[in-house]
Formats: C-alpha cells, structure tokens, sequence
C-alpha cells in the first residue's frame, strides 16, 4: 500500500484545481488545429495547448450551416498527438457534448459561440463537471453570468475568423470600464446590478407565463440546473463581489477572435488579457510555424516593443482579413449566447 | 557564504528574488513570496524574470507551473538557459520549481520530454514523468506531509494542488525524495535547489515559500 494513500482526502474537479488548470495557461497561446501535423507544429512553436477542430472558424464562416461540436475521432488523435493540454468546443448550452469531450478527456471544454448554439436560454451548467470551463464574453455581464454558472476561464470575445482585431478590442474595452464601475458601488448598488444580470435567466419562464396566460411564475421556480432566479442572483452577487475586491474578473481571462499578428496578442496583452487564443490566424497565413513562434514570443514580451518588432520580421502573408461591415449582422458570431 | 550574500550581509540590500516571468501562474509565487516575506520579517524585493539582465539581478529564482514545453522554448530563444545552468552550478543559486518548473530542473524529464526534444534546465539529480496523474480530468488536491529543511511547522500537512502534475521516478546523488503521494514521489530537494509536482503559490499556505526564502 501507497504510503499515505487515501482516497477520501483526493479531492478531483474542485473549483481551485478546475481555476488553477487555467492559471498554468496564463501568458500563453492557444492554437487551434484541425490534425495530429498542425497539432504538432503547435507544441513546437511554444503553444501551452491546442484547440482540436474539425474546421478553423474562418471555414466554419464560409461554409456556413450548423457547427457542431467535432467528431470524437479527431480530438482523440489530437490528444495523441501531443504532450500539452487539449481544448475542444461544445455547442452553448449542448451538455450532452460537453460530457462526450469530458469523457474523451479534453482537458478544457470551450463553450464556443463559433459553433451553432443548441439552447437559446441557458448555457450548459459548468460546475457539474470535473473539467474546467472557457467561455467567451462581450460584456461584464456575460463574463459574471458565465463565471457564476463554473466558468473556470474567460475569454474576450472578437469576432472569430476575421483577422480583424476590432471586435476584440471593443469587448475587452466594455469588460475593463465594467470592471472599473464595479470598483465604486456599495453593497445595495453592487445588489441591484446582480438583480440586472440574472434578469437574463428569466425570458423561459417570461415565455411559459404567457403561454399559459398568466402575469408571472412563482420566484422560486427551477430554472437553471437546480437552481431558481434568486440564488442565481447571489452566485452572480458573489461573482461581482471578487470582481470589486480584486479590480479584475476572479478568473483567467485571454482574449480570442481575430488576432492574426504578433502585434495583435501585444496589443491584447497590453490592454490586460491574460493570453490568447489564436484560431484561423495561424493555419491561414503564408508561413505558420513562423507565426505561431513570433505569436507566442510576442505573447511573453508584449511590453517590449523591440522584440515584438523583431518577432515581427518576414513572417510572409498574413491570414486575408475581413471587415467587421461586410459580414451579414446575422452571421456575426460573437454575439450569440450573452 | 556566496559573494551575493556577503554583500547582503554588510549592506543589508533586500534579498531579490526573481520569478521566470515566460509564462504561467508568476502572479501567484510574486503574491506568495511577498505573503511570506511579510510573515518572516524578511526584506525581500520581488520581480519578473524575462531577460539575461533580469536574472542577474536576481539572488534566487522560482520557475513556476505553466507548460514546461513552452517555458523551455522560451529560456532557449531568450538566452536564460545556460545562463541559470551555469549559476547553479557553479554559485550553488537557489531555485524553486513547482510543477512545470520541477520538469526544468530534473536532469531526465521522461519519455515526454524526450519525445517533444524539451531542453531541461537539468540541475538536480531527479528523473520526472510528465502528466503522471493522467489528464485535467485526473487532477486532485489534497493535504500532504512534507519534509522540507526550514519548514514551519512541519507535522501540519501542506495543503497541495495537482494539476496534470509530474511525479519523481527516481533520486539520486544529493537530491532526496520530500514528499509522497499515490505511491510516487512529489517533491524533491537538493540542497538550495527544491523541486514540487504541485502547486504552492494556489493556495494560501505561504509556508513553503517561507522556506525558500530562508534557504536563499
């Protein structure tokens, strides 16, 4: 027998160990591959993990149709392929998915706007699982709902598959002075913007009382898992009573969608993103395993603009980028699921 | 008495502790060495380590968890590796390495360290098994004992987070197993130099870094 084996005191899938797995991502970048080669040349650049797709979300764009979460048969070669964690996406709200790549074991579960979402009310509940959470956000609220749900991670969402970094910059700019408002309000103000948030929990049981003709449910009604509107509202309470204490969201936050060049994860890094994601940037450029190296070392000297610029040189083309104007308002992803 | 601490000694300049600031949880060991510089009364100065010039200002050095296949990459690129090598060895320079940080300063880092061709720091006398728990999935924490020189109060057990953690396959030399847990050795310390598969800086327990700090 182990010397002090005893199975009581493991504790697996905690808050703390489900927070600490994305605290080990912080200051790095995230890949998203589609095969064991790409997987590859990831882990030789320097990523801390890939994310494992059947398609990169600029081809996700352009074939249009329902994204689903990909076939099992890809992550598992992926997670074969490589030593550094695997991510893989679930459709929001889709915990069916979420379970199948829990039990491939993806050792983060992105809960991605770039797929079709599956449930036009709620996003899957996070805490119920062993493996942690990244979920995107636009806004504080979105960050604080998802956070309050088990959320292990954020990221900042731009617009996926564009390399165009605007969108990303405008979220992360409306989550930081969030942040900073947060920062002011006493406890009965700080109460009030929890009632806010969780009002978006409410538009299912808003359907269901005019569907059956009368003025409101009862407040304690399940809505969410196990849960009613008020204690959601104390979970999402609690959320912003981290984010005043500590001036930040409680979690990791990288930022994810449309970062193309090593100035870009700079520009993101500087703006106070804890890392990125970079999706089609890479695999869609002239020279990737050039790009994803300069990517990751511009991630790690993003203050010094002299090695960004160095990072920078000869990468050949980057990936074609698209204005946010020319994309249809309904096929924009980054809105979908707030 | 190195020439570092000499000069500490007649000046008494701040110990300077750097933690390599390449990527990973450094905000957390900045945060718990200044919690437990606090609770020893220690005058020490903490900053991020990303450069040559960085390091040498440095006294001592934390490598923290992150990925060990990035963070090796990057001491390459950015011209740190020899440079830590070659001051443990010949300075006797005090190093933590918690997780990641473990795998860097293990001489042999396993099959996946030799099969992704990491370049390890390799300056204790452990060989590592990357991810020996298995996936996130499989990652724990849990209270264990550990017999660390200089810990306080070393019959309270330290509360400890794995988190996809290595695990020591064998010692030797100088460098002793300090911790165990599920059968495999977790912790490993040779003299200045102190090697743990999980992670300090997670939780509030500053004790090991009070250690350290009194080590360095």
């Amino acid at each position: 027998m182990p010397k002090d084996l005893d199975l009581e005191t493991l504790r697996h899938g905690t808050e703390l160990v489900k927070r600490g797995f994305a605290k080990m991502q912080k200051g790095g970048v995230v890949m998203d591959v589609t095969d064991p080669e790409q997987a590859a040349i990831a882990e030789e650049a320097g990523a801390v993990a890939v994310m494992a797709l059947e398609r990169v979300p600029a081809d996700i764009r352009a074939q249009g149709g329902v994204a689903r979460m990909s076939d099992p048969t890809i992550i598992t070669q992926i997670i074969d392929a490589v030593t550094i964690p695997v991510m893989a996406k679930s459709r929001i709200g889709h915990f069916a998915e979420a379970q199948i790549l829990q039990h491939l074991g993806v050792d983060m579960i992105d809960e991605s706007e770039v797929l079709t979402p599956a449930d036009p009310f709620f996003h899957s509940y996070k805490k119920d699982f062993q493996v942690p959470f990244v979920c995107g956000a636009t806004i504080l609220g979105e960050a604080v709902r998802r956070i309050a749900e088990g959320a292990a991670m954020m990221r900042t969402k731009g617009e996926a598959g564009t390399g165009n970094i605007i969108e990303a910059v405008r979220h992360r700019r409306m989550v930081t002075q969030g942040v900073k408002r947060v920062q002011t309000l006493d406890d009965n103000e700080l109460r009030g913007l929890a009632e806010h948030y969780a009002a978006r929990y409410q538009p299912l049981l808003d359907a269901v009382a005019k569907e059956q003709g009368i003025e409101t449910l009862e407040a304690d009604v399940e809505v969410f898992g196990a849960f009613d509107v008020g204690t959601i509202t104390k979970d999402i309470e609690s959320v912003l009573v981290d984010i005043r204490r500590q001036g930040r969201l409680p979690v990791v936050d990288f930022t994810a969608g449309g970062i193309a060049t090593p100035a870009d994860a700079a520009l993101m890094m500087r703006m106070g993103s804890d890392g990125v994601f970079v999706g089609s940037g890479i695999f869609k450029s002239g020279n990737p395993q050039a790009r994803a190296r300069a990517i990751v070392e511009a991630t790690t000297h993003f203050e010094d603009p002299a090695i960004v610029a160095e990072v920078s040189k000869d990468l050949g083309e980057p990936m074609v980028g698209k204005s946010i104007d020319e994309i249809p308002v309904e096929q924009l992803l980054a809105g979908r699921g707030i | 008495m190195s020439l570092g601490r000499l000069e500490r000694h007649i000046t008494t300049r701040p110990l300077r502790i750097g933690v390599a600031a390449l990527q990973g949880a450094v905000s957390e060991h900045a945060d718990a060495l200044r919690n437990a510089a606090d609770r020893t009364g220690l005058h020490v100065q903490v900053f991020p380590v990303r450069s040559k010039a960085d390091f040498e200002a440095t006294d001592a050095l934390v490598l923290p968890g992150g990925e060990s296949t990035t963070i090796s990459k990057l001491l390459v690129r950015f011209d740190l590796m020899e440079r830590i090598r070659t001051r443990v060895a010949d300075e006797n320079y005090p190093i933590l390495g918690t997780c990641a940080g473990m795998v860097l300063l293990a001489r042999d880092g396993g099959e996946q360290a030799a099969r992704t061709r990491t370049e390890l720091i390799g300056v204790m006398d452990i060989a590592v098994d990357r991810n020996a728990f298995g996936r996130q999935r499989e990652s724990f924490e849990r209270d264990i004992s550990l017999d660390l020189v200089g810990l306080e109060a070393p019959e309270r057990p330290v509360p400890a987070v794995f988190i996809r953690a290595p695990a020591v396959t064998r010692t030797w030399g100088d460098a002793r197993a300090i911790a165990h847990t599920e059968d495999r050795v977790v912790g490993a310390q040779e003299g200045r130099r102190i090697a743990l598969s999980f992670h300090p800086e997670l939780t509030a327990d500053t004790r090991v870094h009070e250690a350290f700090l009194k080590l360095v």
